[in-house]
């Protein structure tokens, strides 16, 4: 029993480490106003960048490789997102239109410049070093919650839950955080009082570019081991997904990136767990969306987002 | 203010000459210096030309032919045409027609409905199906291949080599040309020791790393040593987590068992490789094959051609097998290749 818990407790880690940061991203950016579906385009480039990074820098870095490249890939994803911030913040473009140009912009740009790398493939080499199993020391030899949390598990997963408990504090706990909030609800009252609306704008859709890409950096390192147009396929819709599902509060929204990893994992373990093993293969593969739907049906009722969201502030009018 | 207008328009500028680039790079227009007007392209299953896997050999298939004919890449000569989702494959052929190439090949079966519907309405294009069958169409020619076979050698190789009698399949989607290695490979197993327990799971997918590697991680938990994936993209996930098991816990070795070509480069770390072997599957050979027979005119329209061990369209690489399953290998390969085995292709009804 508990080697079947850790299995489902370890792979579901794995799973959502990405979809946490990620979405963590989107809340931020969504605090200040700025829908961002370009998610999915920033972890994109976040993935791409890191795997760069992880290939050219492993021999000087080491064990260190996987942390820098993840930094770097973040680093990426807001000069990427940048694109974004002028396009919306600026330019007053549609915060939907503009987020999909940024995804159809990042698989192109990203191939092309991995063709260009590495001697016109469509994929780059594998990665050497990656973030591989983690046990946490003394904490793992805690009987039965040591076996089932902290052994043989994803390290960036736990970063993740320390980041979403620090994106919490941030944003309900801090001034700054009050600033994002009420730019997101109200930008002409956050004007009025002083807050500079534009830049808490960018400073929202930077940071979810900072997270799309370490997001994105993730998945490469953790589980692809290589960077093709496969590497991220929907991961950064799941994130919004799970955004929505967390109603923009960094602990739910974990929760909920986590309730994804749970449900998905739950799905491949089921087949070695008896009884359910005994089941249709089908309802076991659907059994992720009918759970996504119960939950939200049962538990979670209206999720309501900012209130300026999606809206083009214009400080004149 | 004004400044940072100009400065987001540049950028825009900029990252959208660069997509555009991007999107560019695809097609290289370059007229062939052959006299023979005959030209061949493909239209890849999702992935790209260097998937490491189907799409490339077939890829590197056409190349060779090609270089072989004097014929240069682009129109006139041979192309390809990149599928990046399920709704490209008829955009794609629509395209490869236009471009006037003379036949037309369609990598995997899931182009089968797009070919299907495309052949009558352009009955001067021969069109080739990979891995699936179409039948009672002039200008369509079937291509499959006997992976059962293949599969056999891997189930023998598995169950020589596992220490804790259990051995796990992973495959993609489930279907007839998945449903061909599963009954391949459950076949070799058990022609082996009927005793070793098979773990048999479909990720639903060919492009899902994470699932992958999920699954994986259960089955190398529930004590399984040895995994043979026919999952494409899939696969890289249990490869990932092949490699992490063997990072953090090198007593107790585990496998990995390769598909379509050699995947000795996924399997690598330090200190060792998780690749045991790899099914190798000829679409190179094939596409080349009938590429050439096409030229001369002999298009094998309305046939179903199989390729199969004994003409080397498919086969099982060395890898890191040992002297004794080499032997049991060839030897089982030499059985099916005489017809005193015969290797079932599809898997018993549960």
């Amino acid at each position: 029993m508990v080697e079947v818990l850790s299995i489902i407790v370890s792979s579901a880690l794995v799973y959502s480490a990405p979809l946490i940061f990620t979405a963590l991203g989107g809340t931020f950016s969504e605090r200040s106003g700025v829908v961002n579906v370009g998610l999915e385009g920033i972890m994109t480039v976040g993935a791409f960048s890191a795997t760069v990074f992880n290939l050219f820098t492993a021999s000087t870095f080491g064990s260190w490789t996987p942390w820098l490249s993840l930094l770097f890939g973040g680093l990426i994803g807001v000069v990427f997102s940048l694109i974004h911030a002028v396009a919306t913040v600026n330019l007053r473009a549609d915060h939907i239109v503009s987020g999909t140009v940024v995804n159809l912009m990042a698989p192109g740009l990203t191939i092309f410049l991995t063709k260009m790398i590495f001697d016109g493939h469509g994929q780059s080499d594998l990665i050497k070093e990656r973030f591989g199993k983690f046990s946490f020391p003394f904490l793992k030899d805690i009987p039965i919650i040591g076996e089932i949390f902290f052994k043989d598990t994803s390290a960036p997963a736990y970063v993740a839950i320390l980041v979403a408990v620090i994106a919490y504090f941030i944003i309900f706990k801090t001034k700054f955080g009050l600033r994002l909030r009420s730019v997101g609800e109200n930008p002409q009252a956050a004007d009025t009082l002083g807050i500079n609306v534009y830049g808490m704008k960018y400073a929202g859709v930077l940071i979810s570019g900072l997270l799309g890409g370490i997001g994105g950096a993730v998945v490469v390192q953790s589980i692809s081991g290589q960077f093709s147009v496969s590497t991220i396929a929907g991961q950064g819709f799941i994130s919004m997904a799970a955004m929505i599902f967390g109603k923009w509060n960094p602990i739910y929204v974990m929760g909920a990136a986590i309730f994804f990893g749970l449900s998905q994992s739950l799905a491949v373990i089921g087949n070695t767990i008896p009884l359910i093993n005994q089941l249709e293969p089908v309802w076991l593969q659907v059994a992720p969306y009918v759970l996504t739907l119960l939950v939200l049906v049962l538990f979670i009722g209206r999720s309501q987002g900012p209130k300026a969201n999606g809206q083009v502030y214009v400080k004149s009018k | 203010m004004k400044k940072t207008k100009k400065f987001g328009l540049g950028l825009i500028a900029a990252a959208a000459v660069l997509s555009l680039v991007a999107c560019g790079g695809k097609k290289s227009e370059s007229k062939s210096s052959n006299k023979d007007s005959y030209s061949a392209a493909l239209v890849t299953d999702v992935g790209g030309v260097d998937d490491k896997s189907f799409n490339q050999s077939a890829w590197e298939g056409l190349q060779k032919w090609g270089k072989a004919n004097d014929k240069e890449k682009g129109t006139g000569g041979f192309n390809y045409y990149q599928s990046d989702s399920d709704s490209e494959f008829e955009p794609n052929l629509n395209s490869a027609i236009d471009d006037g190439f003379k036949t037309i090949f369609g990598i995997g079966y899931k182009l089968q409905p797009a070919i299907e519907s495309l052949a009558d309405a352009n009955p001067d294009t021969e069109f080739v199906i990979v891995d699936s069958t179409i039948k009672g169409k002039d200008n369509v020619a079937s291509v499959t291949f006997q992976d059962n076979e293949a599969a056999y050698l891997a189930g023998i190789a598995a169950a020589k080599n596992t220490k804790t009698d259990k051995v796990g399949f992973v495959g993609g989607q489930e279907g007839e040309v998945i449903g061909r290695f599963e009954a391949g490979f459950v076949a070799g197993v058990k022609s082996v020791d009927s005793k070793i327990d098979i773990d048999i799971q479909y990720a639903g997918s060919f492009g899902d790393a994470a699932k992958g590697k999920s699954i994986a991680s259960a089955m190398y938990k529930s004590g399984i040593d040895i995994i043979f994936h026919a999952s494409g993209d899939t696969g890289n996930g249990v490869f990932s987590e092949a490699i992490d098991v063997m990072n953090t816990n090198p007593e107790t070795p585990v496998w990995v068992i390769g598909v379509d070509r050699d995947q000795e480069a996924e399997g690598k770390y330090d200190g060792g490789n998780v690749t045991l072997t790899s099914t190798l599957k000829g679409v190179g050979a094939a596409v080349e094959d009938i590429a050439t027979k096409a030229q001369k005119d002999k298009f094998p329209g309305g046939k179903t051609i199989v390729y199969g061990l004994k003409d080397g369209g498919v086969d099982l690489t060395d890898g890191q097998l040992n002297d004794e399953t080499k032997k049991a290998v060839d030897a089982a390969k030499e059985k099916i290749i005489s017809g005193d085995v015969k290797v079932p292709e599809s898997p018993a009804k549960k």
